[in-house]
């Protein structure tokens, strides 16, 4: 009986074996064409940061990839949106437009049906889009409809199917390699895949853009409607892409104290982040929290006051270049990643700072 | 109308995970498992749902090893009335979830499915999407408020997006996956975890739901993140002004 089952476990493995060395064998030969699909989101006439850098991903995949980007939408921005996507990242090779009145609003029912169709007729070995809330909210869903796994959130892409995502809150590094059938699709972190401005001005060459073929899009829409939005507009850079961000904790103990924080953000140019507890005790709206469930920032500077560093914190920031910690409590964990810390109350601490500082440029 | 609620059983929130040496995982035996806390929010969300008189039945599921029936257990004490598990003993990913999940809804029939946003585990953020796509429900991700009309038979879902709140209307069946802000769960009494005991709870396995479960990927290693140097404590706004400006040149 044992040495039956010791048989079938070897009988077993060896049809694993000889299937991963098949498989290795396929995603070889797929790994010398690749060709991208690039999701992209637009506003204002323009691509999207984020979906910029899910092009500088698609460059990583393969030097001689041809990328696609999907834009979809309806009216004039869209076009506009189309010749910036022509024009913005001089490896993109082609932009497909969808233009209708179906795609006016980002529900992912119709977008996962586009992104379904726009695979049928390209058949690419990659699908890639940028893990905000639109890519993680439509390429989940497109994935189940193409019947394959999604790899969310890579920040690293070391061969052309293999990939490093955080996990456990960015506590752990999971290199995954993707052994199913085309197209592999991923959600990257804008942040680890930063867009210079040099590749952007170096003489791009002109992408063609041609329209997505919708006569067969036969989604049937009125299961989710689009009803309003609502956001608080706000001069200052957007949380994601900024260079400098300042964020604040329960320690600033009301919405009108978080006031001085937004005066030092004006200060340095900077955008404002929030713990989940500043957000929590109302001191700030949601969409600027900084976390494993918040937003992942990795800005060049990042100050943090009254911020204790709980592990789901610390997921949303600990890849920026330099972090100052300023809190009450010299045993804070935040202390334990920042490059500069400084044991005192934030309430001396940020006006002698707001004073002192230079002006920025 | 029933609602299935999908939970998980993962690490606690706030145990600090270790690597294994090997490489291969996280370290999870003798550490402390939880119910996921996305999972306990849409729990409540779909109790609440029940207690407002617009649902008939909560029915929890769980899928993976034989401990999954603590989390189930959890689930019966904080109300639900009875629970699935689905038994696998492998490392299931969202795909195969989902395949799963569909099987269950044809065989209950469920007029909402409530799932968490995310696992804090793997961080994956798509089984609720996923499930949402194969059964080609409506989707409602990251809600932070839920309002449902049992004449229309709809529901209204404020979702938190990248740059503030989105609101949308579902006809149901529906999927929704919870963000933190939607309510605060509630704790499971000692009398409701006594008579959580007596509630049944159905087992499958995959294969008799016919979900044949094939994975296309394949974790080559875990590693842990590359460790920051160390940093210095400063003692004043004049120091922490001149290193960031001469040292770290941020400013």
């Amino acid at each position: 009986m044992a040495t039956r089952m010791i048989l079938g476990a070897i009988r077993k493995r060896a049809v694993l074996l000889s299937a991963s060395h098949f498989l290795s064998l396929s995603s070889v030969s797929t790994s010398r064409y690749v060709s991208t699909l690039v999701i992209a989101e637009h506003e204002g006439g323009a691509v999207k940061a984020p979906s910029i850098s899910a092009v500088a991903a698609a460059k990583s995949l393969s030097d001689d990839a041809s990328i696609s980007v999907l834009l979809a939408g309806s009216g004039p921005s869209l076009h506009e949106a189309a010749s910036h996507a022509a024009s913005c990242h001089p490896s993109i090779s082609q932009v497909l437009v969808a233009d209708s009145d179906k795609f006016k609003n980002p529900l992912a029912e119709p977008w996962a049906k586009l992104v379904h169709l726009a695979q049928q007729s390209g058949g690419y070995s990659h699908i890639i889009a940028a893990s905000n809330s639109f890519g993680k909210n439509v390429v989940p869903r497109a994935a189940a409809l193409l019947d394959v796994s999604p790899i969310t959130d890579v920040i690293g892409i070391s061969e052309s199917h293999t990939f490093v995502r955080p996990i456990y809150a960015g506590n752990a590094l999971s290199t995954v390699r993707y052994t199913g059938a085309n197209p592999c699709i991923l959600t990257i972190r804008p942040t680890s895949f930063p867009v210079s401005q040099k590749t952007v001005d170096s003489k791009p060459s002109q992408a063609s853009i041609s329209q997505v073929d919708l006569s067969t899009f036969d989604e049937d829409l009125g299961k989710s409607r689009y009803i309003s939005h609502t956001s608080q507009d706000s001069e200052r850079p957007d949380l994601g892409n900024a260079r400098v961000v300042v964020t604040g904790g329960r320690a600033l103990k009301s919405a009108e104290n978080f006031k001085m924080l937004e005066k030092l953000a004006n200060k340095l140019g900077a955008a404002v982040g929030a713990t989940r507890a500043a957000v929590d005790a109302g001191f700030v709206p949601n969409d600027l929290q900084v976390g494993q469930t918040g937003k992942i920032v990795a800005p060049e500077l990042y100050m943090a006051f009254g911020v204790s560093g709980a592990i789901q914190h610390l997921a949303g920031m600990r890849d920026s270049k330099v972090i100052v910690a300023v809190n009450k409590d010299g045993d804070a964990p935040i202390f334990q990643v920042a490059d500069y810390g400084l044991v005192g109350d934030l309430f001396e601490v940020i006006p002698e700072l707001l004073e002192k500082l230079p002006e920025k440029k | 109308m029933k609602i299935m609620v999908a939970i998980k059983r993962v690490v606690d929130y706030a145990v600090k995970i270790r690597v294994k040496p090997d490489k291969t995982g996280v370290e999870t035996q003798n550490v402390k498992m939880s119910m996921n806390p996305f999972c306990e929010i849409a729990l409540e969300e779909a109790l609440r749902i029940k207690e407002a008189k617009l649902a008939s039945e909560v029915v929890a599921v769980s899928m993976g090893p034989s401990q999954c029936m603590d989390t189930l257990r959890t689930g019966l004490a904080m109300g639900a009335d009875r629970g699935i598990h689905v038994e696998f003993n492998e490392t299931l990913y969202p795909l195969s979830v989902a395949k799963i999940l569909r099987s269950l809804v044809e065989v209950e029939k469920p007029g909402l499915l409530i799932l968490g946003k995310q696992a804090i585990d793997d961080d994956c953020n798509q089984t609720g999407q996923m499930i949402a796509g194969l059964l080609n429900w409506p989707q409602g991700t990251f809600a932070s408020k839920v309002i449902l009309d049992k004449e229309k038979q709809v529901a209204t879902v404020d979702r938190e997006v990248d740059d503030g709140i989105e609101t949308l209307s579902l006809n149901l069946p529906a999927v929704i996956t919870t963000d933190l802000r939607l309510n605060q769960p509630r704790y499971a009494t000692l009398p409701n975890i006594m008579k959580a005991k007596s509630k049944p709870i159905k087992k499958f396995t995959p294969q008799e739901l016919n979900v044949e479960i094939r994975s296309d990927l394949e974790v080559l290693q875990v590693t842990e993140p590359p460790k920051r140097k160390a940093g210095i404590l400063v003692s004043s706004v004049d120091e922490l002004i001149d290193k960031l400006k001469n040292e770290a040149n941020v400013i």
